[in-house]
């Protein structure tokens, strides 16, 4: 960029003296470089968008898809591939205002109801990219967010009831949510002036702690699979699983990296903060995993990548190279933790472990961004900006900020759900159980003999 | 005419059919099966969740022999799938009461 702000002022001081005086070549000036980098960051944004798709379809059903039992695939893959139409259509309407528009510090306003006034303009969100593009950027993470608690529901929830259970978990838990972290005046919002100032980069109490909590409640509520426990559930092709958790490596980029909504400095820090952590994370939980089974297994390593990744998700931008490589590394073995020892102590069917690798990766990854958060790595924040920094209480910010997630995750997915069990009922019956959702609910199967 | 069932190990298959060719056999049908008989499974962990493998993947051979080379075709396949090892399978053989070629209605022996 400054080999073309040279080559600019070169033009500029060769256009002939009687031209207008020397302000206006300097206004003109100015805005060729604003468009100039305007031009940049809006390319890597629409870029980071497409990414950050990418991790719901194909990343994230393939995923899961891979997870369940073959019976069950179409239906799973449906689970996250249907967000994409629904959530965006949502978010269109009415969500991207109730999350973004300036309203109470809990949820935004109706400024924006069908994306009215959200135009070429930059907003007051990303000053040099498009609102627009801002807008559909976002839209992205309301699309993944709810599609990770899908989960902890698989291979038992009505098609139905998920819909409408997405349809209001949109708007009781992600809207409010996202606004009072990210939205102008949120409560949590460190940035605005929140009540809480809450460091969270792209999305570890937004999108993680959200889903993943909301994802427990769900297993507990439906209660577990038939057979579970004592029918074998073992994930039916490991080889799909592998190819979504490598799409959702790579969107992760585009969600850790685009969120500094720009092109500079700040997505490279992040860039390299995203891919430490979810290395050593990687290597975490297969160290754990080869020390306690004797083997070290690929569904452990991709479990792991994707629980470095969530770890990460509040701090990449925040935080240095080596904190991100400590983080990734106790993120991977911490969720292993959870995933594989207290879930079968506490007996809840989470059926692809939603919980312990979103909700409780995210959970500690917000705390041990208050840890590790340095003015020295991004001067947007304060002198003192986390513990290591000498800012002790930016970890109880951080707490309380994720409590405040919590809470909300857990009365109103309570709420929704009861809702959704009266009104249509959760589960399917019994015998559509047996046959598998792909047949009972989508009238289709996955591998086909007889094709 | 005898019918010859073998359930072997699939790793073992190819060497059997070479054995059969060897010795004049033209036809038979192979089935990709799951089983076990005195062999134990093994074990599979699934982020924790450990489950025992008691059914192994094994190939399952059918073929239908005129009654005089029912003991030459049987020692080929048991010498041929054979590794001194438990899971090398079972052959089984039966009284077969007729055989007809569907393409000319060839009975017996002449439909194998």
């Amino acid at each position: 960029m400054q080999r073309g702000l040279w080559l600019l002022l070169a033009q500029v001081l060769a256009v002939p003296l009687f031209a207008q005086s020397e302000a206006s070549d300097l206004e003109a000036l100015k805005a060729a470089v604003a468009q100039a980098q305007s031009s940049g960051d809006n390319a890597w944004m629409l870029t980071c968008t497409a990414l950050v798709l990418l991790m719901t379809g194909p990343g994230l059903a393939l995923f899961y898809g891979g997870l369940v039992r073959r019976k069950n695939v179409l239906a799973t893959m449906m689970q996250s591939f249907v967000m994409m139409a629904l959530a965006t259509v949502l978010w269109a309407v009415v969500g991207y205002s109730l999350a973004f528009g300036t309203g109470s510090p809990v949820i935004g306003s109706l400024d924006y109801f069908m994306l009215n006034g959200v135009g070429g303009e930059p907003s007051g969100y990303a000053g040099t990219i498009p609102h627009q593009t801002f807008m559909l950027f976002q839209m992205m993470f309301a699309i993944i967010t709810p599609a990770l608690i899908s989960g902890a529901f698989a291979e038992r929830m009505k098609f139905s009831a998920m819909l409408l259970f997405m349809t209001l978990w949109s708007f009781v838990i992600y809207y409010p949510m996202a606004h009072m972290v990210w939205g102008d005046g949120g409560l949590l919002n460190a940035f605005t002036g929140g009540a809480i100032p809450c460091y969270d980069f792209a999305g570890g109490t937004v999108v993680h702690i959200t889903s993943g909590v909301s994802a427990l409640v769900c297993a507990i509520y439906l209660g577990k699979r038939l057979g579970y426990g004592t029918e074998p559930m073992k994930p039916h092709n490991l080889v799909i699983s592998t190819i979504g958790a490598c799409l959702l490596w790579v969107g992760w980029f585009g969600f850790n990296a685009g969120s500094a909504l720009s092109a500079g400095a700040g997505a490279s820090s992040a860039f390299v903060a995203t891919q430490l952590g979810a290395a050593t994370a990687t290597l975490g939980w297969l160290v754990m995993e080869w020390l306690q089974m004797g083997k070290p297994s690929i569904l452990g390593a991709i479990s792991g990548a994707v629980a470095g990744l969530v770890v990460i998700t509040p701090a990449a931008g925040f935080v240095s190279p080596a904190a991100a490589m400590v983080m990734g590394f106790v993120g991977g073995a911490f969720c292993y933790f959870m995933v594989v020892k207290v879930k079968s102590m506490l007996g809840y069917d989470d059926s692809l472990d939603a919980f312990g690798i979103h909700g409780a990766g995210g959970t500690l990854g917000a705390i041990l961004t208050g840890v590790f958060a340095s003015h020295a790595v991004n001067d947007g924040l304060p002198e003192a900006a986390g513990l290591l920094d000498g800012n002790g209480g930016q970890v109880v910010n951080q707490i309380l900020g994720s409590l405040v997630a919590w809470v909300l995750a857990i009365v109103g997915t309570l709420i929704i759900l009861k809702i959704c069990d009266i009104t249509i009922g959760l589960r399917v019956p019994t015998d559509h159980e047996i046959d598998g959702l792909d047949l009972t609910q989508h009238g289709e199967e996955g591998y086909s003999l007889e094709a | 005419m005898k019918k010859i069932e073998a359930v072997l190990q699939p790793f073992k298959m190819e060497e059997v059919k070479e054995a059969l060719k060897a010795i004049g056999v033209t036809g038979m049908t192979i089935t990709e099966v799951r089983g076990h008989g005195r062999q134990k499974g093994h074990k599979e962990v699934y982020r924790g969740q450990e489950y025992q493998v008691d059914l192994l993947p094994k190939v399952k051979l059918e073929l239908v022999v005129p009654d005089g080379l029912l003991e030459e075709v049987v020692q080929a396949i048991s010498a041929a799938a054979r590794t001194g090892k438990i899971g090398d399978g079972k052959i089984f053989v039966f009284e077969v009461a007729e055989a007809i070629r569907v393409r000319n209605d060839d009975r017996g022996d002449e439909a194998l």
